[in-house]
């Protein structure tokens, strides 16, 4: 008698389930130890990866939580993907939902932090555009230029102090976070991305490139921001190799 | 603001961001691999779970693990000594100093 793949996995993800029948072991006797030690290894491992994927929730909901937490989220969103280096991209919509975290709202961003870090970490090489050509164009040309930014680039938006918590969890002597909206830049300069707090408008300047030409984008950061600074937002996306592509 | 006045604005802020541009790619330039000054599983890696490097060096100051550091810095990081004295110092070149049993 053989077990069918719908139902050995249904039975992997429920840790309450019965182990299935048909699973036998060398003497032809039922395999139910057998199996749940199967089944505990494959939730260990992905509680495993999710908990190297998200060090920054391990931290702030310490690691008994996190387990439950976990636990959770591999049988709702077992890996749809062979790569385990990519697991666990529905976690920001997972906590939007998840009760137990409820206190604490910033959770949902902090993944999408921790998951555009890996994306970015994982992102194809690009060379970065010459940009000399930009300094020497005629301005109203210059308003009308497109920048293509490169696959390691990455934006977050939130409404919550996501790179003050970041920082308060990755360095020694961060400073005490502070109430903000943060918008975060993850650029990959060298081999590691590195997560930067933009200026009030960058995120809405960076969030418009990807569509509009510099001129517009331009106005839609100053529309966001009254005193939004163009030259530092352009200066953290030079500096970090951002621009692949001008056009 | 008028329509000149931004296009002036945006020529403006592009050239003085081009020209800082060119001071900070002279460091970036600078950068090189410094193996054995790591702390355990704080080499830099950010490849996550299912990669061979996330982490993965098991022993202060291992001498195949690496970090990037400022050009020129990498011997000069001040390291505690070994246990019998020998003082340590950041390297160019793989160690074999410090490997995990």
């Amino acid at each position: 008698m053989t077990v069918g793949q719908d139902i050995f996995r249904a039975a992997v993800l429920d840790p309450a389930a019965m182990a299935p029948a048909g699973l036998v072991d060398p003497q032809g006797r039922p395999a139910g130890k057998r199996f749940d030690v199967y089944r505990n290894n494959v939730a260990v491992s992905l509680t495993e990866a999710l908990g190297q994927a998200f060090p920054i929730i391990r931290k702030l909901v310490g690691q008994t939580n996190f387990q439950i937490l976990a636990g959770t989220f591999l049988r709702v969103h077992p890996p749809k993907d062979p790569l385990v280096a990519l697991y666990g991209d529905d976690m920001p919509a997972f906590l939007e939902g998840f009760e137990s975290t409820r206190n604490l709202p910033y959770l949902p961003d902090m993944a999408r932090l921790e998951c555009a870090m890996r994306r970015s970490y994982h992102a194809a090489d690009s060379i970065p555009a010459d940009l000399n050509g930009l300094g020497a164009m005629d301005p109203a040309q210059l308003m009308a230029t497109h920048l293509t930014l490169s696959p390691a680039t990455r934006l977050i938006r939130s409404k919550w102090p996501i790179h003050g918590i970041w920082r308060a969890n990755t360095e020694k002597d961060a400073p005490k976070v502070q109430m903000s909206a943060d918008d975060v830049l993850i650029t990959r300069p060298d081999y590691d991305p590195q997560p930067i707090l933009l200026p009030p408008g960058g995120g809405a300047f960076i969030a418009q490139l990807r569509t509009e030409p510099l001129g517009s984008a331009f106005e839609a950061a100053q529309a966001d921001a009254p005193d939004f600074d163009l030259t530092t937002t352009l200066g953290l996306l030079i500096a970090g190799n951002a621009i692949a592509h001008v056009a | 603001m008028s329509n000149t006045m931004k296009t002036l604005a945006v020529a403006g802020a592009v050239a003085a961001a081009l020209t800082a541009h060119t001071t900070t790619t002279a460091q970036a330039a600078g950068k090189e691999k410094c193996y054995g000054v790591s702390l355990a599983g704080a080499n830099d890696c950010a490849a996550g779970p299912g990669t061979t490097c996330a982490g993965t060096s098991t022993v202060d100051y291992q001498g195949n693990a690496w970090t990037l550091v400022d050009a020129g810095t990498c011997t000069e990081i001040e390291l505690p000594a070994m246990a019998d004295g020998t003082a340590r110092e950041g390297s160019l070149e793989e160690l074999g100093r410090d490997l995990p049993a």
